[in-house]
This record gives C-alpha cells, sequence and structure tokens, in this order.
C-alpha cells in the first residue's frame, strides 16, 4: 500500500503494508530514528511528532491514516544551518535532557503547548506534559524548558 | 594535585551545558535500536505465560515453516551448543560457612519455567513482523505449578521449591555485625521502638526498553554486540569468559547511546547471549528490542524487602543499638549483583548518620517465582535509609522528642568515623545538612502553613530523612572479601593530540548523566586548555582499554579519578618535554593555565606547543622519552565516597479521600566537589521524582496465588508524571572527600535514597491527630484512606 505524505517539508511516498505504523513508517521506512518507541500503550508520548499542527502520539495512528498530512518530526526543526528550534534551544539551556530518550517527544509536545497555550503556568504546564513520561529529569528542568521556549517563541 | 586544588581551578563548579544535548535535540543520537549493521534479521522471545510449570514438549514446527522464519531455538539447542548459564557477580556466604544456593539460569529455559516472562525459545525471522507471528505458532505444553511470588509464602514450611537446589527456596542467612552486644544493649535500654515493614518492588522502567544486536563477521570469527547497557566490559567478561566460552579479544561491546538505566542495565541478560549465538549460528546480525510489556517481565525489578527492626534507646533518646532482620526476594533466578544488594549495599549503611554503637543485621534471601530482583537507582541504601529513618521518627514521636532533635543528638561529628558495620566514614557534616535544610524549608513558619492547610479541610505534615550512602564502588581488595567476582577499579586515557587538542577513554558509561560534560571539564580544567577541546569516549570496548562501567554512583569519583591519574602521567612526561624545550631542569618546570613555566624566570611554553614536539620530535629527547603524548591509568579507590544529605517534606493529606500531595521537598546534599551543578541538580531532581514515585505510585504487584504479574504496562504501573512532583529546593554542603583526587562523592542516587522516608514521615506526620501509626509504600489514595479509616475504627 502507498501512502504519500509531507515530512520535515519533504513530500515523500512510503510503500508498506496497511498494518504499518505512522512510526514504524519514520523509523524503518524514513530512517528518521529521532521518534522514539517507549512504550506499547501509547503511555509515554517518546514517539509525539506533530501531525496537521497538533502533537500526536505516532505509535497510536496508523500510516494509511496520515496520508496527504503534513508531519513534523525531531529532525525537522533545527535550521539548516544547525541553528536550534527556540524549544530545542530551551532544553539545553535548562538542562531539560538527560538520557535523552524521552527528549524527543517531549520537544515536540513542548512545542504543541507554546502554540496553543503560550502564557501556561507552570502547573499548567505539568498539567499539560501529562501524556510523555520522563525517567530521569524529574520534570522540574523541563517545566522551565517550556516556559522559555514558549516565550522565545513569541519573539 | 590535591582536592582542594582541584576544586579551585577554572571550569569546575560551573554549569557548563552539556556537549551531548544537540544530538540528542535533533534526533541523531544513536540507540540501539536506531542502528542497522546490514544483514538484519530479527529475533523475538516466546516466554513462559506460567509463573511456575513443567515444560513437557516444545514443538517447533509450525513456527519454523512460517513465511521467513531462519530459526527457532529452546533450551535444547542452548545445551547442545554448551552455552553456560548467567553467572552471579557476587558470592555471599552464610552464617553457618555455606555458599549461597546457585542454581543455574539458563539463557533458554530448561525443562521449567520460573517466572512470567521467562525466556523459552527464541525465533528469528527476516522482518520483525513475521518473527512475532511466528513466535504465536511456537507451541509450548506447559504443566503448571503451584507458584510462590511472595517472600512471606516463600519461608513458609512447604512452600512450592523454585529451585530443586534450594527446596526451601533458601539462598542464604547472612549476618553482620555483633549480635551478644546488641542484645546486651537492648537489656539495659530505657526505650525500645519497634518497626514491621515492607520496602516495595520496584520496576526500573529507563523510558529506553532493553535492545541488542548481535553481530558476526565469519571472515574474522569476530562478534560486535550492540547493547543497552551500563558496563560493556563487564558484559563482555561475561558473556565470553562465563557464558559462552569466547575468547574476548574476539568480541566487541558497544553500548551507544543508552536511553537510562537506573541500574536496569548493568546485568548480563539471556537476550544479549541470545542473540550474539545466535548471529554466528546464522552468520547474520541478530536485532531484538524489548516491547515495554516485555521489560515488565524481563528487566531485573528492585527492592522487594520485607523487615523487622528495634531500636533501642537511653533515656535521653541516645541510641544504644539497633536489631534488623530482612527478608529479601531475589526472584527466580540470581542476576549479576543481585546478592550483594540486600546485604553489603544494604546492612552496612544501618549506622546511619548516627552513633549508634551497636548494629546487628540479618539477612535471609530467598527465591520466588518473580522476575530476578538487582540494583535498582541506590541499590541496598534506599531500603537501609527507609528503614532507619522510618524508625528514627517513630522514636521521636514515641519519645516526645521533636524530629530535628532526635537526629542532632545521634549525628556523628568526629571524621573519620568507624561504624559498627563495617564502613568508615571519611567526612561529612550532618548538623550543617540539617540546619540549612530546616531554614531551606522554612521549618520556622510549618505552623502558620499547617493552619492554612486546615482551614481547607486538608491536614499538613512535615518529614525529615537524614539518609547517608556508599559510592564510588568499591576498593577491589574489600569488595574482594565480600564475595565480589571482580575488581572494581576503573581505567582512563587521556589521549593528546598533536594539536593539544584531548580525547579521552572512560571506563564509565554514561546513559544520561552528562559524562562527556562533566569529564571533559575536569580535563580542561586539569590541562588548563578550553573545554570545546576535549571530547569523550565511553561504551565501546574495541575504542576504550578497559572499564567496570556507570552504577552506584561511581562514575566521577572512579572513573574521573582514574582520568586525573592519567593526566598526572601526561603531566609528567610534558613536564620533561618542556623541560628540554625550555633547556632547563625537569625539575624546575611549573604547569599551570594551560603553560610550562621554568620557576623563577619567565621562560614558558604552552601545552599545546609541548603536544606538537611530542609528535613532531625533531628537537626532543629522543634517548630518554619515547614520542607521543598517550597515558592510561587504572584508578582503585582506598574506600567508598559517602555523600550524606537532609530531606525535608511537606505534604497536604485530605482526609475524604487519601490523595497526597507533595506540596514542598528542600533536599540539601553533600556531594564533596561539584564539577557541573547544573548536571548535579538535575540528578538529584530525577532521583528525587524516583523516590516520590516509590513513596506515592510505584508498586510492582504479583497475584499471590497465579504468580501473574498484575502491574505489567504503564497502564498499571502508576510511573510519575509532571504534575505529580512540586518544584525542589534545593543546597549543598561541601565537606570535599578526603580519598579521591577530586574531593568527589557521587550524585547519581541520593535522590532515589532519601526522599522516600521523608514523603511517609510526612503523612505520618499529617495523620497524627488522627491516630494513623503506620502506613507502607506506595501511599496511595486508597491506602492512605484505607489507613484513616482503620485508625478511626
Amino acid at each position: 500500500m502507498r501512502t504519500e505524505l509531507t515530512v520535515n517539508g519533504e513530500l515523500v511516498s512510503i510503500e508498506a503494508p496497511p498494518n504499518t505504523l505512522l512510526v514504524q513508517a519514520l523509523r524503518e521506512h524514513l530512517q528518521l530514528t529521532g521518534t522514539h518507541i517507549g512504550c506499547d500503550t501509547a503511555q509515554c508520548g517518546a514517539c509525539t511528532i506533530i501531525m496537521n499542527g497538533d502533537a500526536i502520539k505516532s505509535c497510536n495512528i496508523l500510516l494509511a491514516q496520515a496520508a496527504g498530512s503534513t508531519i513534523t518530526t525531531i529532525e525537522g526543526l533545527a535550521s539548516a544551518d544547525g541553528t536550534l528550534h527556540p524549544m530545542q534551544q530551551a532544553f539545553k539551556d535548562c538542562h531539560g535532557l538527560q538520557c535523552g530518550f524521552c527528549t524527543p517527544g517531549m520537544v515536540m509536545n513542548a512545542i504543541d503547548i507554546a502554540r496553543k497555550h503560550p502564557n501556561a503556568s507552570d502547573d499548567e504546564i505539568r498539567t499539560l506534559l501529562e501524556g510523555n513520561l520522563c525517567r530521569c529529569t524529574g520534570y522540574q528542568n523541563i517545566v522551565s524548558a517550556v516556559r522559555q521556549g514558549a516565550s522565545q517563541m513569541k519573539v | 594535585m590535591g582536592s582542594n586544588e582541584f576544586a579551585n581551578l577554572p571550569y569546575i563548579g560551573q554549569a557548563i551545558l552539556r556537549k551531548e544535548d544537540d544530538r540528542f535535540l535533533t534526533g541523531s543520537g544513536q540507540y540501539t535500536d536506531d542502528i542497522d549493521p546490514g544483514r538484519l534479521v530479527h529475533a523475538v522471545f516466546v516466554r513462559s505465560v506460567h509463573a511456575h510449570a513443567r515444560i513437557k514438549s516444545i514443538n517447533k514446527s509450525a513456527a519454523l515453516a512460517a513465511p521467513g522464519v531462519l530459526a527457532v531455538y529452546d533450551g535444547q539447542d542452548v545445551a547442545q551448543d554448551k552455552i553456560n548459564g548467567l553467572p552471579c557477580g557476587w558470592l555471599i556466604t552464610s552464617t553457618n560457612g555455606e555458599p549461597m544456593k546457585e542454581p543455574p539460569h539458563p539463557i533458554l529455559a530448561q525443562g521449567k519455567v520460573r517466572h512470567v516472562g521467562d525466556p523459552v525459545a527464541m525465533v528469528i525471522a527476516h522482518t520483525l513482523e513475521q518473527a512475532r507471528n511466528a513466535a504465536e505458532l511456537v507451541e509450548v505444553d506447559y504443566e503448571p505449578l503451584p507458584a510462590v511470588v511472595d517472600v512471606r509464602d516463600a519461608k513458609a514450611a512447604g512452600a512450592p521449591s523454585v529451585h530443586d537446589e534450594a527446596p526451601d527456596n533458601h539462598c542464604f542467612k547472612w549476618a553482620i555485625g555483633d549480635k551478644q552486644a546488641v542484645d546486651e544493649a537492648f537489656a539495659k535500654a530505657a526505650h525500645i521502638t519497634k518497626l514491621d515493614l515492607i520496602n516495595n518492588r520496584l520496576v526500573p522502567n529507563a523510558m529506553e526498553p532493553r535492545a541488542a544486536i548481535g553481530c558476526y563477521n565469519r571472515a574474522n570469527d569476530e562478534y560486535t554486540l550492540y547493547v543497552a547497557n551500563q558496563n560493556p566490559h563487564v558484559e563482555r567478561l561475561l558473556l565470553t569468559a562465563f557464558v559462552m566460552g569466547l575468547p574476548e579479544h574476539k568480541v566487541r561491546v558497544i553500548a551507544p547511546d543508552v536511553g537510562g538505566g537506573f541500574g536496569s542495565k548493568i546485568y548480563l541478560y539471556a537476550e544479549d547471549a541470545c542473540v550474539t549465538w545466535a548471529a554466528r549460528k546464522l552468520n547474520r546480525n541478530v536485532k531484538w528490542t524489548a516491547q515495554r510489556s516485555e521489560s515488565f517481565i524481563s528487566d531485573a525489578h528492585g527492592r522487594d524487602h520485607v523487615t523487622h527492626a528495634e531500636l533501642a534507646m537511653d533515656s535521653n533518646g541516645k541510641f544504644l543499638a539497633l536489631k534488623v532482620h530482612t527478608d529479601a526476594n531475589l526472584g527466580a533466578y540470581l542476576s549479576t549483583f543481585s546478592t550483594a544488594i540486600p546485604t553489603i549495599l544494604y546492612a552496612t549503611l544501618l549506622a546511619g548518620q548516627y552513633t549508634t554503637p551497636q548494629v546487628y543485621v540479618e539477612v535471609d534471601a530467598w527465591f520466588t517465582n518473580t522476575v530476578p530482583v538487582d540494583a535498582y537507582r541506590g541499590a541496598g541504601r534506599p531500603e537501609a535509609t527507609y528503614l532507619l529513618e522510618r524508625i528514627v521518627s517513630r522514636a521521636a514521636w514515641e519519645l516526645g522528642l521533636s524530629q530535628d532533635e532526635i537526629r542532632r543528638r545521634n549525628f556523628i561529628t568526629e571524621f573519620p568515623y568507624q561504624t559498627p558495620v563495617a564502613l568508615q566514614y571519611d567526612t561529612g557534616d550532618y548538623h550543617q545538612c540539617l540546619e540549612k535544610a530546616m531554614e531551606l524549608a522554612e521549618v520556622s513558619s510549618f505552623e502558620e502553613r499547617r493552619k492554612a492547610t486546615e482551614a481547607k479541610g486538608w491536614l499538613r505534615g512535615i518529614g525529615y530523612s537524614c539518609y547517608i550512602e556508599a559510592c564510588g564502588l568499591a576498593p577491589s581488595n574489600i569488595a574482594g572479601a565480600l564475595g565480589a567476582r571482580a575488581g572494581l577499579f576503573e581505567c582512563g586515557e587521556v589521549r593528546v593530540h598533536p594539536t593539544g587538542s584531548v580525547t579521552v577513554f572512560t571506563g564509565s558509561h554514561s546513559h544520561g548523566q552528562g559524562h562527556e560534560t562533566t569529564f571533559a571539564q575536569v580535563v580542561a580544567a586539569r590541562l588548563g586548555i578550553p573545554v570545546e577541546n576535549v571530547d569523550v569516549v565511553h561504551g565501546d570496548t574495541g575504542r576504550v582499554p578497559f572499564g567496570m562501567g556507570t552504577y552506584g554512583s561511581r562514575s566521577i569519583s572512579v572513573g574521573g579519578a582514574a582520568i586525573m591519574k592519567a593526566i598526572d602521567k601526561i603531566e609528567a612526561k610534558a613536564k620533561k618535554i618542556a623541560a628540554h624545550l625550555l633547556e632547563a631542569s625537569d625539575a624546575d618546570i611549573d604547569f599551570a593555565n594551560g603553560e610550562f613555566t621554568v620557576r623563577g624566570t619567565d621562560k614558558k611554553i604552552p601545552f599545546a606547543q609541548v603536544a606538537l614536539a611530542a609528535y613532531v620530535p625533531h628537537n626532543y629527547p629522543l634517548e630518554t622519552l619515547e614520542p607521543g603524548l598517550n597515558e592510561t591509568a587504572f584508578y582503585d579507590p582506598t574506600n567508598f565516597t559517602f555523600p550524606a544529605g537532609t530531606y525535608i517534606c511537606e505534604v497536604e493529606v485530605n482526609p475524604s479521600t487519601g490523595e497526597v500531595r507533595v506540596d514542598r521537598f528542600t533536599a540539601v546534599d553533600d556531594f564533596g566537589t561539584i564539577i557541573n551543578p547544573m548536571i548535579v541538580q538535575g540528578q538529584v531532581h530525577g532521583g528525587l521524582v524516583q523516590g516520590i514515585g516509590q513513596a506515592l505510585l510505584e508498586n510492582c504487584v504479583y497475584d499471590r496465588e497465579s504468580g501473574q504479574l498484575l502491574t505489567g504496562s504503564f497502564m498499571d504501573y502508576a510511573m510519575p508524571r509532571a504534575d505529580d512532583a512540586p518544584d525542589f529546593r534545593l543546597g549543598h554542603v561541601c565537606t570535599p572527600c578526603t580519598t579521591n583526587p577530586l574531593g568527589t562523592k557521587g550524585c547519581g542516587e541520593a535522590g532515589a535514597i532519601g526522599s522516600p522516608p521523608a514523603v511517609i514521615n510526612a503523612i505520618l506526620d499529617a495523620l497524627a491527630p488522627l491516630g494513623v501509626k503506620d502506613l507502607d509504600m506506595p501511599a496511595t489514595p486508597h491506602r492512605v484512606w484505607q489507613a484513616i479509616q482503620s485508625a478511626r475504627n
């Protein structure tokens, strides 16, 4: 089965069985291995990407359902010259990551939060991060990063 | 260089942003599952659905006939190829002088399965989906047997036997301390406080599931194993020398980017050996990645103690003696370091920060039909701290002393201090930690906050925990005397390149700790060069000379010290080169700020120029000195390090629902010298949330009858989420470690060690007016509500 979609600004066409998950298509067919798989129950959020402007868990959707969509993954955020997206920079500045495994999903969700709730309080950010598990950071620095990233994205 | 001098160098104590972050933030990290070495085939494991069963037969034919299937292997194939079982790295000797029971731990079950998830067969196919589908077709005919999962059941007479080698399920009885002296002290005590508690079983759940790729190159008969692991050299040693009988030089183990470990990736697991073995049999590269549901039933679990303790005091609340009995659940097999956790890393910490003159601890360890239990962040020390800080708090309540006062009356104040349970603390300042924590936590205004909480119908409590841990594992001779079957030194190689930049090869392994930054700071500081000029390589037995890996908060104190030793050698050699170039005597050369100077003159030469001379030795003392500037050092610590601190937690409890909210949490730690405070704070944050998770949320539950794991996914096992913890208030006290050249003590586990008792003590303080005196972790709303109801009735 052939599916066309736009990933990180590029139109791609993927030939894959109909039961292929979007996350599999990204990792195995497009070699975009920055999107991670941390669970099998859609609980951890490591696979979060942005599809048509919304952060979604790419383990929880079929590739076929993403036909014609526009997708941004962690690989699509930094500029061509390597300049980090303000949210990536904020995670770095705030030490919002340790082992890095949850980080791509965390950053994609953070961008979604910043776009939809640009003035969220720390408590609101904590609630909005509920769908993404991190075992390393204790979340405090992630909350700071989301706050800083959101404020930089307004500029 | 002394530790005080080191602490004053540039870069030391600076919150430098992490060098590794750009790759993680751009999706360029390379975790094991991201790697495709080519010629890849996929392995899926058929796992036991029973907690305990005899395998009557395995029929592979349908699976072998399925599309894409290359092989199906089971325990018989393993036995035929003479692949050994997984070894245990720590021999515990029982009080009667007998060695612990050490039943075999085959990499694929042979004859019997002993826990849900025990691997029975490995199916290998061209695609992952083909392997999964074929795994469904492997027919295993089981004869289910009665199972035992709880230590209290395992020790009962007539309990089902997990192993024939240990018919009563007893692995060992181990003890430390002077029992007679303890009994005498109890006879004289004015007051005795007693406590029964359970340290709840936990699932480590690093966010990256375990994964392994076994690769084989027939042309030169060489193996490469990519594996999510915390200590690739240890993995290689166990895999080659103990399990597969391969020469080490034919096996390269690469632990690339690893997505968290927390202990669970220390061990050699069956799957690692299986894919390596299969790679040669099939002459293909064989990949396995755990699904999360598989992680729950195959990653080593943590904790799971049942303990009774008694603390004897005089009339002033001065501790006279402590006696403890613990039943420890080891699971179905002995994992790599499992036996050291409830013994050496637990009982030796039970003096805590206190002058208790006599401590006696007895540990019975039991086999059960559960996943093996091994080190999980803190490993023995959280269990010790939870017990000690719970009983000390209870003693204060019983004696009518304040929580700080009972601790103050018993703190150790003179160092070095020899405890009655083997350890010798080198430094510490427990009073200062307590004072600072009370100030940061605003204890003086607690009563006002309590009233405000009560005004809204909730209850507020405050809980203390003064922890100590033994880190920097470990002096090899001491570890050996205690049963370790390995050394616990570390290795570092410092390679100065011709233009003065440096690559460091360390046996420590970073799986989130930020070594690529912290270690670069150490080297840059010591050599007086820009931190950008230093790169750190780890996690590859093909590049790093040797290593014992990362666990037990040992990396900076042991791995960092090895690097410092290698730099000492670099400096000594470079001084000779500089002396030659500056036409001076070696003895007159000083090295500071990246420059070699001739004492008493203005003659100097920068480090980079000396490096160049070492590699372009035209003007060089070739007759007495080899060219090149590349040194390796092994460092074996002379003592453990002893991080310590005071944690203070404030909770609010809703008495009508049992809901607990951590409102404030203050942590004051003494980690000795701090290299990168940003990274250290991050380590503390993460540890605290894991500890708060244990106290409030996390619990690994097996059905006591069927032995089935009831908490086998993130839907059932409550992981802490962003809204489960508050912002933390952190503070530091610094008494530099005296036994390593950096003065560091280690910071990776403190948060998880110190926090659980602080949380539970706070809840008990809040519930005291309702008459609640006891509560086990996790303090879920249901449990808290039940405790309130039972106290009322």
